[in-house]
């Protein structure tokens, strides 16, 4: 057995201590040690997005990164989008245009979508179709996304 | 009222039935509070991981485990020994889940192992001894065929020829659909088109792996946690397969990252079980990306020759396809329903469809959305439009003028009850899509398509909670966002607010049997139990009212949510609520409920138009899909928005089916390509906007009038597009998928044609 | 009496006979009599077949009624995806 490393880090706003292996992935750590099993694994090697969270505020494919990494850094996940039993407009939108049919995606496409608005808060069609291509959804054909996308985004514009 | 009480969807006022309220489930799926296959996990679980064959073709002479099962952390190993064969139906199954004397395919299950870590579990598969014998592979369909093709299956006789062939050979059978005789229509036709078109295999590819988490006690008894579209067919097959009562095993259906077919079926489940009974822990196995693509069942690959004949006048006299479909390395590719669904959408005198269903090395297929007719479609489609092209006619103009219609002989047997072809046609040739400008390069194309639909065992369990809210059970695995279309139906009929009800699937021990969510059948045969269900409650909620009030229950008629007397002449009672009702059910008799078991029958097939224009850079050979719309009769739309998903869920599928997505295969038989990275599906980037229309002809099978959805829209996308490409391109592509070296060839094979000799 | 038309390998295995008359008052009276004419119907009614009666199509349901001049097929089973 490789030897634990102790990680000390802050998960959506919370401090957080864990112990794991060196090799183990940041997803791996937040599913099986944390038992935050929003964001998912649909491929492991960082091609479909599902397992997206923040790092310091940057979307990053949580397969990718070791769970070491995380010491000292700021991890946003889907759990951290809602303010308590407030649903961010992302997920409002989402759910008012049936942007999700099966929604084993969604998680990654609005940690994915928060932080292009956030980066971007007026973007074009296209801005975000190729902001959101890291993104794999096979169900809804990403119509019914965009526009979710689309309608927060003139929600959160307004204030 | 009676279940076969027709209301009239066109004058009828739905309440609720229509509108686009938010799903019940959807706070629970935005906020990663929702549980999928992977997220679950039990006190003092293993870990499982399959070891796979890394040969395409080899005989398993001997496999030694016992290094590995001394590896400290090793709970349990099991092999084919583990899973003794029983009853011949699915024997096929067994021999899949776990290979018994060969390896099949690249990626066939050889061993397995639980461990208490991923990591020991890994490194023991790694000290499991195999001997392989490897031998010749095939891959290819029409390889497969050929007289001295590698044998998969020695004692593999076709069946349904005549005579019956005395050698052994990679065809299963073969199979004929269609009346009259082509070669008659031929004759009578003034232009026919023959073509041979070739599709690869693809794969569902949804989102999430398949994952399931096993316990098994030691009296025999066990709890199931997995994601799949069928929990009750789960529960059945592994207890068969593992030798279990049914009674003794209980299956829970997870939230379902996408099934789209590949999860009608089971592949890890009965080892997982196998695993857990052995090391009496509780295991969870989750297929990695890799063994989704190379062990899990992707569509069959396709050859297929396609004849038409037509009249200057636009009539269809004539048509013939032979169809070849490789099922990976059992038999049951969808051949029979390709050949069944190939000339569906026609009125034709003569027509033959024959199918072969041919074997290969490869992962045993499982169905995909409308299993074998896009492929079918795609080059039927494709011989029509050149046939349009060449009489000079509209290519919406052909399809009218030959359009299946009621009364019609459909091409697989029955006639044709009420349907919406017709409309579906019209529909689109009246959009703006059908008349907009098209730019340099690019090519427009139109494919109609067609779906049986089914209905199946199905039963739903309503209960009337003391507040006068509702608890529907139902037993069929959510794929589509069917719980809002349940929870609108209930509100509906019992005449409350859709936020009164909630839906829950319920696991196998809960509910009676319910046959897999696959073939468009949940919101038609479990909004039809729904239906029945409420109906059999408000039975109930009447009769305690009229107990109440003294009279006759025939003397109480349920209306807008409330038991009220039918007449003043009944008596002078105030109405009752379902939730006053609900109230007194203690004392009134006890528990209220509704429920309905059926097989249902009355499925209403269904038929779709689509239209695609693409765009093709004619020096890299890329296809752009600019613009594309789907018309497709619904019967009558539960909730719009889920129905429109499912129309653009099914034409993004198709847009990858038909210019991006290919298994490729190497010489040494091995899968190329098992990851999303270089099994390219469709990302937001690559499509435009999808319109809908819902077109409304109402299924005469269902009360409210509705047939299937979800698989028709994936039949006309292959063809479709395939037709505007070869518009764009000025060439008629007829293999897929249409990636750039396979455009670039076409055009470049064209401008070779008509060069001129020097 | 049904006018059964069989399709597609059915009707091989009745002997290229693809429009029969059977007395049959539902579909289980109706594939127990066709296996009786025809035994090499068996292997495959048992794998499963459908029966659409007047263009419904109907699986697995044998007592499902079968009414005076309506028109029936027997089908290969079918399911979806």
């Amino acid at each position: 057995m490789m030897s634990m490393i102790r990680v000390s880090t802050k998960i959506n706003g919370d401090a957080v201590a864990f112990l794991c292996e060196t090799d183990e992935t940041l997803l791996d750590v937040l599913r099986d040690r944390l038992g935050l099993t929003g964001s998912k694994e649909g491929c492991g090697t960082g091609d479909c997005g599902a397992c997206s969270v923040t790092l310091d505020g940057r979307v990053v494919c949580s397969c990718l990164v070791l769970g070491a990494e995380a010491e000292g850094r700021a991890i946003g996940t889907v759990e951290g989008i809602a303010s308590g039993d407030t649903l961010h407009p992302l997920q409002a939108k989402f759910l008012e245009f049936a942007a999700l049919q099966c929604g084993v995606c969604t998680p990654g496409f609005l940690v994915a979508a928060k932080a292009l608005l956030e980066r971007n808060p007026d973007p074009t069609e296209s801005e975000i179709r190729f902001g959101l291509a890291g993104n794999l959804c096979r169900c809804t054909g990403y119509d019914k996304i965009v526009r979710a996308v689309q309608a927060a985004a003139v929600e959160m514009r307004k204030g | 009222m009676p279940l076969d009480a027709k209301l009239d969807p066109a004058t009828h006022h739905f309440r609720l039935v229509g509108t686009r309220p938010l799903r019940p489930d959807g706070v629970d799926k935005v906020t990663g509070r929702a549980r999928f296959g992977a997220d679950a996990s039990a006190p003092g679980m293993l870990v499982a991981r399959i070891l796979r064959s890394p040969h395409a073709h080899a005989r398993i002479r001997a496999i030694d485990t016992t290094k590995a099962a001394r590896l400290p952390g090793v709970k349990a190993i099991v092999t084919s020994a583990d899973f003794q064969p029983g009853d011949p139906a699915i024997h096929d199954v067994l021999c899949n889940v776990m290979a018994r004397d060969k390896a099949l395919y690249d990626g066939h299950a050889v061993a397995a192992v639980a461990a208490v870590s991923a990591a020991i579990a890994r490194k023991a598969l790694k000290l499991i001894k195999v001997d392989y014998e490897v031998l010749p592979h095939v891959t290819d369909v029409d390889e497969a065929m050929k007289p001295g093709a590698p044998l998969l299956h020695h004692g593999m006789k076709t069946e349904n020829v005549e005579p019956a062939p005395k050698k052994a050979s990679n065809v299963a059978s073969r199979c004929e659909f269609g009346h009259g005789d082509p070669e008659v229509g031929f004759k009578q036709a003034d232009v026919v088109v023959e073509r041979r078109f070739k599709t690869e295999a693809t794969h569902q590819g949804y989102i999430e792996p398949h994952a399931c988490l096993a316990s098994v006690g030691s009296d025999g008894q066990g709890e199931l946690w997995v994601c799949t579209q069928g929990h009750y067919m789960v529960r059945n097959t592994c207890a068969a397969l593992i030798g279990m009562d049914v009674s003794k095993l209980r299956v829970t259906a997870s939230e379902i990252g996408g099934g789209f077919g590949g999860k009608t079926t089971v592949f890890i489940e009965p080892v997982a079980l196998a695993l857990s009974r052995k090391a009496g822990k509780p295991v969870k196995l989750v297929m990695s990306r890799e063994e989704v693509f190379r062990a899990s069942g992707p569509t069959s690959s396709s050859s297929i020759d396609v004849k038409i004949g037509v009249t200057r006048a636009g009539r269809i006299t004539g048509a013939l396809a032979d169809i070849r479909m490789q099922g990976g390395a059992f038999a049951g590719s969808p051949v029979e329903l390709g050949a069944m669904s190939a000339f569906a959408c026609y009125d034709l005198e003569h027509v033959k469809a024959v199918g072969w269903d041919v074997v290969t090395n490869r992962p045993k297929q499982a169905a995909y959305r409308a299993p074998g007719a896009p492929m079918v479609a795609f080059a039927v489609e494709s011989v029509l439009d050149e046939l349009a092209h060449k009489i000079g006619m509209d290519p919406v103009e052909l399809r009218l003028k030959n359009a299946a219609k009621e009364g019609t002989q459909s091409s697989y047997g029955p006639k044709y009850k009420r349907i919406g072809l017709g409309e579906c046609l019209e529909a689109a040739r009246q959009h703006p899509h059908y008349k907009a400008p098209l730019g340099k390069n690019q090519g427009r194309g139109i494919a109609a398509g067609f779906w049986f639909n089914f209905g199946g065992q199905t039963c739903v369990s309503l209960n009337v909670n003391i507040d006068g809210t509702v608890v529907l059970a139902v037993g069929t695995p959510d794929i589509g966002g069917s719980r809002a279309s349940m929870c609108m139906i209930a509100a509906e009929e019992l005449g409350i607010e859709y936020d009164k009800v909630r839906a829950i699937v319920a696991d196998t021990s809960s509910l009676g049997y319910n046959d897999i969510s696959e073939g468009s059948r949940v919101t038609f045969s479990t909004g039809l139990a729904t239906i029945a269900a409420a109906r059999d409650a408000i039975g109930k909620l009447t009769a305690r009212a009229a107990k109440t009030w003294g009279i006759s229950p025939d003397a109480v008629v349920w209306e807008n949510g409330h038991a009220r007397p039918s007449s003043p002449n009944a008596g002078d009672f105030a109405p009752l609520s379902l939730a006053e009702i609900a109230k007194t059910a203690g004392s009134t008799g006890g528990p209220i409920a509704g429920h309905y078991e059926v097989n249902a029958g009355g499925a209403g097939v269904s038929f779709a138009v689509h239209m695609a224009d693409a765009e093709v850079d004619p020096e890299t050979g890329r296809v752009h899909i600019t613009r594309y719309t789907v018309v497709q009769d619904a019967g009558k739309a539960v909730h719009p928005s889920y129905v429109e998903g499912q129309f653009q869920g099914g034409a993004a599928q198709g847009i990858g089916w038909a210019i991006n997505e290919e298994y490729f295969y190497g010489q040494d038989g091995r899968l190329q390509n098992p990851g999303f990275l270089d099994y390219r599906i469709p990302v937001a980037s690559d499509l435009p906007m999808i319109d809908t229309v819902i077109v409304e002809v109402p299924n005469p099978g269902h009360p409210y009038g509705v047939r299937g959805v979800g698989e028709t829209s994936i039949v006309p996308p292959l063809a479709a597009i395939a037709n505007a490409v070869s518009a764009a391109a000025g060439v008629r592509l007829t293999e897929l998928p249409m990636s750039p070296p396979r455009v670039l060839a076409a055009i470049d094979g064209a401008v070779a044609k008509k060069k001129p000799r020097s | 009496m049904v006018q059964v038309k069989l399709s597609g390998p059915l009707k091989l295995a009745a002997g290229g006979k693809g429009e029969l008359e059977i007395e049959a008052a539902n579909i289980r009276q109706l594939l127990d009599r066709l296996c009786a004419d025809h035994p090499k119907l068996k292997p495959m009614f048992d794998r499963g077949v459908a029966v659409a009666i007047d263009g419904q199509i109907y699986r697995d349901d044998w007592f499902r009624p079968i009414p005076a001049g309506s028109e029936v097929v027997v089908l290969p089973r079918m399911s979806g995806g």
